[in-house]
């Protein structure tokens, strides 16, 4: 179905091309997922099957790309779009209507399909993505979240042969992740569509997929073959399967219900193992404070009195399903929205009131698209205007940023960074000034498993000098390893809020891949396990 | 009350359209504010809760801003008109060959009233195109449009959605030089932030064109390239001959041809193109909008503010009021009367679907 023949995609000014000879098929009806770090081409890739690379990026492709027996070369995207649907990674960016439901209709529209059976269609996908409450609604009222299932349900209506998916599920919270690949992979077995979909989060997508491909980057070849043989030796696997290779199961698990069934020997090895009590920080004094804190956005509530106390070098992760209002909380600890109701204070001050000078001093927040902080055209440029606009001395951004992502070329353009080094820059200039408050608002989105957890050791190093640290995340992984408190809300409340090993492992959304596999007991990340492992075979190790 | 349902986009734009050839035909200053009066009411009493909903106000603030920089080039380099000296400004002595134009003079009272009409008028315009994408959104216009009429129409969406888009783009770049402990305030700010806007804006529509091309827009098919060919030139014939008409109809002085007889030819052109267009281009409509009662009504409003302004013009009055010398404006009754018929919408037309309401009548026609 879908064929790559000696593909080398080459981008204007780049020094290297990103994709090197890369040759593989996809049969029809099957679910393929890409994998690699980040930067290794895989989005390329994925918009290389309809030809939107190079026509819509510019740069030279060797070699060709056949889909549904036609020649990307020969056939314009717009000529395949009755063949292949396409969801990017920025649903909001996609949309060209403004209504839920035009939105589902206008790939249809412009195929001709008659009025009779669009209208079935519509009403199908509507069913399908769970999208009925939402079908009179403006696109841009809708979560991200929401606008993802959209994004896809507007692709899939045209009855594509071929999905494309590009981290579908990024944007998703645990429970409408899982319903929007559920979606897909009845897709697959009942109409036999064939899906190329890449994710960061393995742990979500793994065991849906019949095969994997592996981009490693760095020009060498890409390996595809069955998921098990792969992960085996993948630098990014989901952590089921690194406690899979630890404990040396075969067959390698791809999800939890195949490794709880491997799993009884190592629960009761571990059994009689206290799991670690996360070391206590001197958790100080508090500094943020919000009381009764209510806030809208025209009819609609998005926090309905939330009151929160946060101490510092303490890391709060904030959870809840999109729209919960975990944003909107973020943006007025920083003051970017005032309260419409109750108080909130940092620093013992009122955010909004504050300057934009004095708040940078107070709280720090590297927004969802932490890109949108950045907009000097080399590292250095931004560095120097970061130090400025903050009166520190010269070079004391640039030192930030390299205690987090050390060697990064001083001339390269912030868009040609990886996520994961824009990441770090971004957070190196809200860094900088040192706030006793840092929030992120999703960081991990887009971010592959070596980035996340340089992104885990930074934060943890932060907040033990006395940083509070606030995540808003749906990436339960990441909690499990970082946080020591966990607020989850709902519907513009707080609901629950308590330490993390608590919350997490007592949660059947929430809890990460470990804790499902290693109930009842209370083991959180691979890391954890493996120390215990370690402390077991060699006694005399225990400090 | 009837149903509550989306007005059919033509009905809402031909009555803004109406409204704004009838403030484009007169610079009498109560006329003017009674249209855009009128455009305010029925805005406010007809629009949905989308977030385009509220480019009223954005409009009325432009229109503001272009009575001031009219009044302001009058003052500095407006034409001399004698009369009451308000003020005298150093006048520079410019070369003969650019006679024409000057600079600083005597201000009168007289310009200064016959800037504040020409800027007033040309902000009712821009308040009544508001109006129209308060009430319905660019995009739906375009998906009513006959399907020969289909690419100018996408040209003029991408173009209408450049503006929200910047707008998007700079509330991101305020919050984020927030972020960063910028200044928001001042000159310096917004110079700083006018490249990441554009540049962010400019992202955004590309991003829009890939994704319409993925969905299979602009699909020709297999069709001869010289049919398709003769689609594009009929199209384009008619465009232009409708800007020649509606010069014709808007300036009094324009000759007899460029009125009805370039408008005819111009619906000739259409027609044609809309049967060559009808044959190259395969989309269909979901859920057309319907056309009925309500949106007659809109539609004739709109016409009766254009034909209130003729019958005016026919039966001699003063449509625009004499500044030199300076008289109180005299109220032009047909005109009058054919503004007030404007703001029937604001009673007739049913009202927009809330957000949170899960269910959309279905369309009349079959």
């Amino acid at each position: 179905m879908i064929r790559f023949e000696h593909v080398t995609v080459t981008y204007p000014d780049a020094p290297a091309p990103i994709l090197v000879d890369v040759n593989f098929e996809v049969p029809e009806g099957e679910l393929c997922l890409v994998v690699g770090v980040t930067g290794s081409g895989k989005s390329t890739l994925l918009r290389a099957v309809n030809g939107l690379v190079p026509r819509f990026t510019g740069g030279v492709m060797q070699g060709s790309v056949i889909v549904d027996g036609r020649r990307t070369s020969e056939v314009s995207p717009r000529e395949l779009a009755d063949v292949v649907g396409l969801v990017g990674q920025d649903p909001a960016a996609s949309f060209v209507t403004d209504y839920v439901e035009d939105e589902l209709a206008y790939a249809m529209e412009n195929l001709g399909i008659a009025p009779d059976i669009m209208r079935r269609r519509v009403e199908d996908i509507l069913d399908l993505l769970g999208l009925h409450e939402l079908r009179n609604r403006p696109l841009a009222s809708l979560s991200g979240g929401q606008q993802q299932r959209v994004a896809i349900g507007s692709v899939l209506t045209a009855g594509p042969r071929v999905l494309v998916l590009d981290e579908p599920t990024s944007a998703l919270d645990p429970a409408a992740a899982e319903e929007v690949l559920a979606a897909l992979t009845r897709l697959v077995h009942d109409l036999g569509t064939t899906v190329l979909i890449a994710e960061h989060r393995l742990e979500r997508v793994v065991q849906y997929a019949d095969r994997v491909m592996l981009i490693p980057g760095g020009g060498q070849p890409v390996v595809i073959g069955l998921p098990a043989e792969v992960l085996r030796t993948s630098v990014v696997a989901p952590p089921v399967v690194e406690l899979g290779r630890l404990a040396g199961w075969s067959p390698l698990p791809l999800s939890v219900r195949e490794a709880r069934r491997s799993a009884s020997e190592l629960r009761e090895r571990l059994s009689s193992v206290v799991p670690p009590v996360r070391v206590p920080r001197n958790i100080g004094e508090i500094v943020v404070v919000t009381e009764n804190l209510q806030a809208s956005y025209g009819p609609i509530t998005a926090l309905r009195g939330v009151n929160l106390e946060i101490r510092s070098g303490e890391i709060v992760a904030v959870m809840g399903r999109n729209g919960a209002g975990k944003s909107t909380l973020l943006n007025h600890l920083v003051g970017l929205r005032a309260p419409i109701g109750g108080s909130v204070r940092v620093m013992g001050r009122e955010p909004h009131r504050l300057s934009a000078r004095d708040i940078v001093r107070a709280a720090g927040l590297v927004p969802q698209d932490c890109g949108v902080l950045l907009y000097h055209d080399t590292v250095a440029a931004e560095c120097r205007a970061a130090d400025r606009d903050t009166d520190l001395a010269p070079g004391s951004t640039r030192a930030v940023l390299d205690r987090i992502v050390p060697e990064i070329e001083a001339r390269t353009h912030p868009r040609d960074l990886s996520e994961g080094q824009r990441l770090g820059l971004a957070l190196a200039i809200i860094l900088a000034s040192e706030p006793p408050v840092v929030l992120l608002d999703e960081p991990t989105r887009g971010l592959d498993y070596l980035a996340k957890q340089r992104l885990i050791h930074v934060l943890t190093t932060f907040a033990n000098a006395g940083t509070a640290v606030v995540i808003a995340t749906h990436d339960v992984e990441v909690v499990a390893a970082v946080a020591d408190r966990v607020v989850v809300m709902a519907e513009g409340e707080i609901v629950a809020d308590g330490p993390a090993r608590e919350v997490v492992s007592h949660s059947p959304v929430f809890a990460p891949q470990v804790a499902k596999v290693m109930a009842p007991e209370p083991w959180l990340t691979v890391s954890e396990v493996k120390a215990a492992l370690g402390a077991l075979e060699s006694p005399g190790a225990i400090a | 009350m009837s149903e509550r349902r989306l007005v059919h986009p033509g009905a809402w734009w031909v009555w803004a359209i109406g409204l704004a050839a009838g403030a484009l035909r007169t610079t009498n200053p109560f006329l003017l504010c009674l249209i855009v009066a009128v455009a305010g009411w029925v805005v406010v009493s007809r629009r949905s809760d989308a977030p385009w909903a509220r480019s009223f106000a954005s409009c009325l603030r432009l229109g503001l801003i272009v009575i001031i920089i009219r009044m302001v080039f009058q003052v500095f380099f407006g034409a001399r008109i004698p009369g009451t000296i308000v003020f005298s400004l150093p006048e520079v002595t410019l070369p003969s060959w650019a006679a024409g134009v000057s600079i600083g003079g005597t201000v009168t009272t007289e310009s200064l009233v016959a800037a504040f009409y020409q800027g007033l008028r040309l902000a009712t315009v821009v308040a009544c195109f508001g109006a129209a994408t308060s009430l319905c959104s660019p995009y739906r216009m375009l998906r009513a449009l006959p399907s020969a009429l289909y690419e100018a129409g996408v040209a003029m969406t991408v173009a209408f959605s450049f503006a929200p888009q910047a707008i998007v783009s700079a509330r991101q770049v305020r919050d984020a030089r927030r972020l960063r402990g910028r200044s928001d305030r001042g000159i310096r700010a917004w110079s700083g932030a006018a490249m990441p806007v554009l540049e962010g804006a400019l992202e955004r529509s590309v991003a829009l064109a890939a994704s319409m091309d993925s969905r299979g827009y602009g699909r020709r098919g297999d069709v001869s390239v010289p049919l398709r060919r003769l689609g594009s030139v009929l199209t384009l014939l008619g465009l232009v001959l409708v800007m020649i008409g509606s010069y014709g109809l808007l300036d009094p002085g324009a000759p007899v041809l460029f009125r009805l007889p370039a408008m005819v030819l111009a619906v000739l052109a259409f027609v044609a193109a809309l049967l060559v267009g009808g044959r190259l281009n395969h989309r269909t409509r979901y859920r057309p909008d319907p056309w009925a009662f309500p949106e007659w009504v809109i539609t004739l409003s709109g016409v009766a503010a254009v034909i209130g302004s003729v019958i005016s013009a026919r039966n001699g009055d003063l449509l625009d009021p004499s500044v030199y010398p300076l008289e109180f404006p005299a109220i032009p009754l047909a005109a009058l009367a054919g503004v007030l018929l404007a703001s029937l919408p604001a009673w007739v037309a049913p009202l927009p679907p809330t957000a949170l309401s899960t269910s959309q009548p279905l369309a009349v026609a079959a």
